[in-house]
């Protein structure tokens, strides 16, 4: 097996197209390094993306971030004035591993890895966050809710790579937040993950909303019903319930030793619900 | 010698103190060496293949291409092992088949489980290793298999072994079944007792197998010489069982193998027994090099002992006033692919809590395709408990009696008879149960959706063969060689004490560390609870004999008779100056002057340490429930125990906080899951959820005292007990929350929401 550190993300994407799809993108490595171990993946070539500085770098955007596709979860959490606006993509990254695993772990490895059950993609889901992609044929975007295709696959061609992942501007009154259950506080895996973004008119009245679900189907979903649930309600305990049951209704899991797909379904309602609650909070806080 | 040294009361000065562990700054700074971290030049790496299957029998063998590999030096099969008669010998309180341990080690007719040894390759590197097994064509006859204890007991169940007839059953059967062994306890008249009662309870209860959870995997270093001599260096629990089991499966003599125990990163009981050991010894034997074997993870999971899951049926009656008048269970316990579950020390704990007229239990040792179960701190009685102490809590509800005052009515006390044999002796239990009723915890307001549960546990604690040396040295400091390793309890501190407060110095001035199988005679291995109470009396009998040879040495140099000569705050002193008089000596001084008075001066204790005290301990718990997703939150832990004495209370704390943290994880997410194929489908820490810090209040400890009167110091072992309590105790807590008795382990939390769901859609 090869190793490249590539500086520039021209060369990262001349030694992708180059290997006939037996190369591997290396950011922190979280995933990687354990499937390399267990056997799972047997590249040719590992590609590190961290010697790009692009990659390493979170902009403030026309009102937005542009996330560094090698930006570390530790060095989001740390920057305060993303976190204040994306407080809910912030939830969802801290959840990810422990402190060590933040440290190398990186935001665009968790949607790359494409786990139904990744704790950094409902919120990107919910906020409109956008993937830019960058490949032999030049850069594209793509939707988070479209990027993923299911477990371990995304919609990257041969030679492609994520540059980085585009957060819009977050509107006023807005708040967005996620939640996951988990059988253990820590150090586990979403057995559902909820994300809500949603936004306030001057009145309290919700104008639009977005629900993301994580690990209730092959791969993190967008769920409009749920949003519609929301969209024109003070977000009162009635709307809350109808969102919950949306929620619920939207979930295609499996059983597994994970849990029940009973389980999921019911519990993907009781995740939104309360990660709703906590939107709508910020929300109000926020102005 | 078959030694009790009787307990003393005296004024302490290093007993009952937390000085620092003598491992602990290694272990903190990195440089503690554990079973891994061991290499000698020019080793291989031994690899296991290991069956895919929950049963097969096995057609044929080939392994011609894997030794064609380059790199590949030795593989070994079936065919390297002699064939054992039945022959039975202890490790820990579990019993083993030396016929079944060389069927463990490398399956020979069948493979009995996913995960089943089948071939072992020595490579010159892991990859190579890793190659050579996939290249090893092995032929199966796959059969339908058996998983589950309840099913597996059912005539015309799928059959591990042809020859296996229920023992304790008369006359002998005449089929063959997986029910290995029946047998039965009681006293008393139980059809009268039930008669006597007003109020029964019933119950039945499931368990799932689990892990003991400890961190580093089994690993282990081979060294084959050609003169026929061995080295082995291993993570274990026993390293004198280790090299007698090896001795045994490979045929050679004990004193030619060689075991230098190395730190242990957790045993609790699934260090006790051979796995890869012997596979090192013979692949080095067969390639001439040393071999090196480290499990992964998934091998830990797949192919070494957790325990028991058990089916357990438990009826209580009682009168009103709240006397237990007789009680029953039915233990049926899964052994895995072996006999020699822990269902025989699972039926004398189930009720030894109480003082009991009429008793009956029959309990089950049933072979079932899944690995075969090894020890787990205090093996078996959690189980048992967890139904026992469950229909208790029930029972006093019914009653209307405070649980713990319920306990206290039918608590067992100094004299109890014991249904399974002997006499209870002096024992805790009651002064465990009224501190936890003094406790400020078992008054604290509770919230909504929150509920407060009690359980005890009890456990026999055990003696048995220990040796130790204690030599001093030339400046006055003293090393002290332990038999029994110290499964990172900090053992070794404690033990070091007891021979500084025997000679009055200093805790430093005593180094402990564990020797190995050339250095000391046979030590049975740590379990039991029984490295603090039998080392310990080893360790004293060792210092007293010390203290008698300094006496000598004194009397010869001051030219005064032994008995003017005391022993007194480190140093000889006249006993008193009407006797003689003479210049104190410290110990330094007669140590300097050893060489000339007589020679080097050491003890030594060989004893089959005897009268080890049980152990009771009473917990209380605080749970919350969510109601909408079942999750269930530890909110406040306090563990009440009879420790006879804490030697250093630290580790005792650390003790009883480990055993109930451990009892948390088993209560609420451990287990093992098994497919349709009988495929273990979690074997990794990430699906296998053990509890990690944040999951865990602070556990709160209270160390009762009430010595055993069978040691020096009054040491009672402690590590087992406080396991045996958790997973009633938080069941009975959520009963208390939501009203719901679960009978079913793990409560995790879609069983409890399915529990949740169904008791208000019944209530609709
Ligand atoms: C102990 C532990 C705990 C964990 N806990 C959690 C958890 O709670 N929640 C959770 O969601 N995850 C968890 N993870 C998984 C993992 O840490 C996350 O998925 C992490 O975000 C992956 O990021 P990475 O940078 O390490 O990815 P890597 O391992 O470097 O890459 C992951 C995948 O994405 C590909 N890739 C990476 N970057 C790019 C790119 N720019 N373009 C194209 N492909 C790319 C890689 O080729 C690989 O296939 C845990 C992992 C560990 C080891």
């Amino acid at each position: 097996m090869r190793y490249e550190a590539p500086k520039t993300l021209e060369q990262a994407i001349a030694l992708l197209s180059g290997a006939n799809g037996q190369a591997r993108v290396l950011a922190g490595g979280t995933d990687v390094l354990i499937q390399l171990r267990s056997g799972r993946a047997d590249p040719q070539l590992l590609v590190d993306i961290k010697a790009i500085p692009e990659m390493r770098a979170v902009v403030a955007d026309s009102g937005g971030y542009r996330i560094g596709a090698a930006v570390t979860c530790m060095e989001l959490i740390e920057n305060e004035v993303f976190a204040r606006d994306w407080p809910g993509v912030v939830d969802g990254v801290k959840l990810i591993g422990s402190v060590q695993v933040k440290g190398r772990a990186t935001l665009g490895g968790n949607l790359c890895n494409a786990s139904p059950a990744a704790d950094g993609v409902p919120a990107l889901i919910a906020a409109g966050a956008l993937v830019c992609i960058a490949g032999p044929l030049g850069r594209r975007e793509a939707p988070v809710e479209d990027f993923v295709l299911g477990p371990g696959r995304t919609s990257l061609g041969n030679g492609e790579l994520v540059a980085a992942i585009q957060l819009p501007r977050r509107a006023p009154h807005s708040g967005d937040a996620y939640l996951r259950f988990t059988p253990r506080t820590e150090m586990d895996i979403a057995v559902v993950g909820a994300a809500v973004y949603l936004t306030l008119d001057g009145k309290g009245v919700c104008r639009s909303a977005r629900v993301g679900l994580g690990a209730v189907a092959a791969r993190a979903l967008l769920v409009p019903a749920a949003a519609a649930a929301l969209i024109g309600t003070t977000v009162d305990e009635a709307a809350l319930e109808r969102l919950a049951a949306a929620a619920s209704a939207a979930c295609r899991p499996i059983d597994d030793k994970r849990g029940t797909k009973q389980f999921r379904v019911k519990v993907a309602g009781v995740m939104a619900r309360r990660a709703a609650a906590i939107a709508i909070e910020r929300a109000r806080r926020q102005g | 010698m078959s030694a009790t040294l009787k307990y003393q009361e005296k004024e302490l000065k290093l007993v009952g103190t937390r000085p620092l562990r003598p491992d602990g700054v290694d272990k903190v700074t990195g440089r503690a060496r554990f079973g891994a971290d061991y290499n000698l030049p020019g080793q291989l790496i031994g690899k296991v293949l290991r069956s895919p299957h929950a049963l097969a029998r096995i057609k044929s063998i080939d392994t011609s291409a894997a030794l064609a590999l380059p790199g590949v030096k030795a593989v070994v099969t079936r065919d390297d092992f002699a064939e054992m008669p039945d022959e039975m010998a202890a490790v820990g309180e579990l019993m083993i088949n030396f016929r079944d341990v060389t069927r463990n080690m490398m399956a020979r007719e069948k493979v009995l489980y996913d995960g089943h040894p089948l071939a072992a390759v020595a490579a010159t590197g892991e990859s190579v290793a890793r190659a050579a097994l996939a290249l090893i064509k092995v032929e199966y006859e796959v059969l339908p298999h058996a998983i589950d204890v309840v099913e597996a007991m059912k005539p015309g169940a799928p059959l591990l072994h042809e020859h296996q007839y229920t023992q304790g059953v008369k006359p002998k059967p005449d089929r063959p079944s997986n029910v290995a062994k029946r047998l039965e306890f009681g006293h008393g008249d139980i059809a009268a007792g039930f008669r006597q009662a007003e109020v029964i309870v019933e119950r039945e209860f499931n368990t799932k197998p689990v892990h003991q959870g400890y961190i580093e995997p089994q690993a282990c270093l081979a060294s084959y010489s050609a003169d026929g001599q061995a080295e082995l260096w291993t993570s274990t629990q026993g390293h004198f069982v280790f090299r007698a089991q090896c001795a045994k499966v490979l045929q050679m003599d004990v004193s030619k193998i060689r075991v230098t125990p190395t730190e242990i990163g957790g045993g609790f009981g699934g260090k006790n027994n051979i796995y890869n050991e012997a596979l090192a010894i013979a692949l080095s034997r067969k390639s001439g090099h040393p071999v090196k074997m480290v499990m992964t993870r998934e091998e830990v999971f797949s192919s070494t002992g957790p325990t028991s899951g058990a089916n357990v049926k438990v009826k209580l009656g009682c009168t009103r006033d709240g006397k237990i008048t007789a009680a029953e269970a039915e233990l049926n316990f899964q052994a895995g692919a072996f006999p020699g579950s822990s269902v025989n020390q699972a039926s004398m704990c189930a009720f030894t809590r109480y003082d009991l007229a009429n008793v009956r239990i029959v309990g089950h040792d049933v072979t079932v395709n899944r690995p075969k179960v090894a020890a787990y701190r205090a093996p078996g009685a959690p189980i048992a408990v967890f139904g026992v102490e469950s229909v208790i809590d029930e029972m006093a509800k019914k009653l209307g009696i405070d649980p713990i005052e319920f306990r206290l009515r039918n608590a067992a006390k100094e004299g109890t008879q014991t249904y399974y044999g002997p006499k209870l002796g002096p024992i805790g239990y009651i002064q465990t149960l009224e501190a936890a009723r003094a406790h400020p915890h078992y008054r604290a307001p509770l919230g909504p959706n929150q509920g407060r549960g009690v359980a005890t546990g009890f456990w026999f604690n055990i003696g048995n063969e220990t040796t130790c040396s204690l030599n001093l040295q030339e400046d006055g400091t003293l090393t002290l060689m332990l038999g029994t390793i110290d499964v990172a309890g900090g053992s070794r501190a404690s033990m070091a004490m007891m021979v500084a407060e025997e000679l009055g110095i200093e805790f430093d001035r005593v180094r402990p560390f564990v020797g190995d199988t050339a250095s000391l005679g046979f030590n049975f291995l740590t379990a039991g609870s029984r490295g603090t109470f039998a080392s310990g009396m080893a360790s004293v009998i060792a210092a007293r004999q010390v203290i008698e040879k300094l006496r000598q040495r004194v009397a010869k140099i001051r030219e005064v008779p032994l008995e003017a000569v005391a022993w007194k705050d480190g140093h000889a002193r006249p006993v008193d100056a009407t006797v003689a008089q003479f210049a104190p000596m410290s110990l330094p001084e007669i140590a300097r002057m050893a060489g000339k008075t007589g020679g080097t001066i050491a003890g030594h204790a060989e004893i089959n340490a005897q009268g080890a005290g049980p152990g009771f301990g009473t917990h209380i718990v605080d749970v919350e429930v969510d109601k909408e997703t079942g999750a269930v939150k530890i909110l406040r832990y306090t563990v009440v125990q009879d420790v006879g004495k804490a030697i250093h209370p630290a580790y005792v704390e650390g003790q009883l906080q480990g055993g109930a943290v451990q009892g948390i994880g088993w209560a609420l997410n451990e287990e093992y899951v098994y497919g349709e194929d009988g495929v273990l489908q979690n074997p990794g820490f990430l699906d296998y959820r053990i509890p990690v810090a944040s999951d865990l209040p602070f556990i709160d400890t209270v160390i009762v005292e009430v010595p055993n009167p069978n040691h020096p110091y009054g040491v009672r072992g402690c590590g087992e007990v406080p396991i045996i309590a958790p997973m009633a105790a938080i069941a009975n807590a959520i009963e208390n929350a939501i009203g719901l008795r679960l009978c079913e382990q793990p409560l995790s939390p879609p069983r409890v929401l399915k529990a949740i769901d169904e008791a208000a859609a019944a209530r609709r």
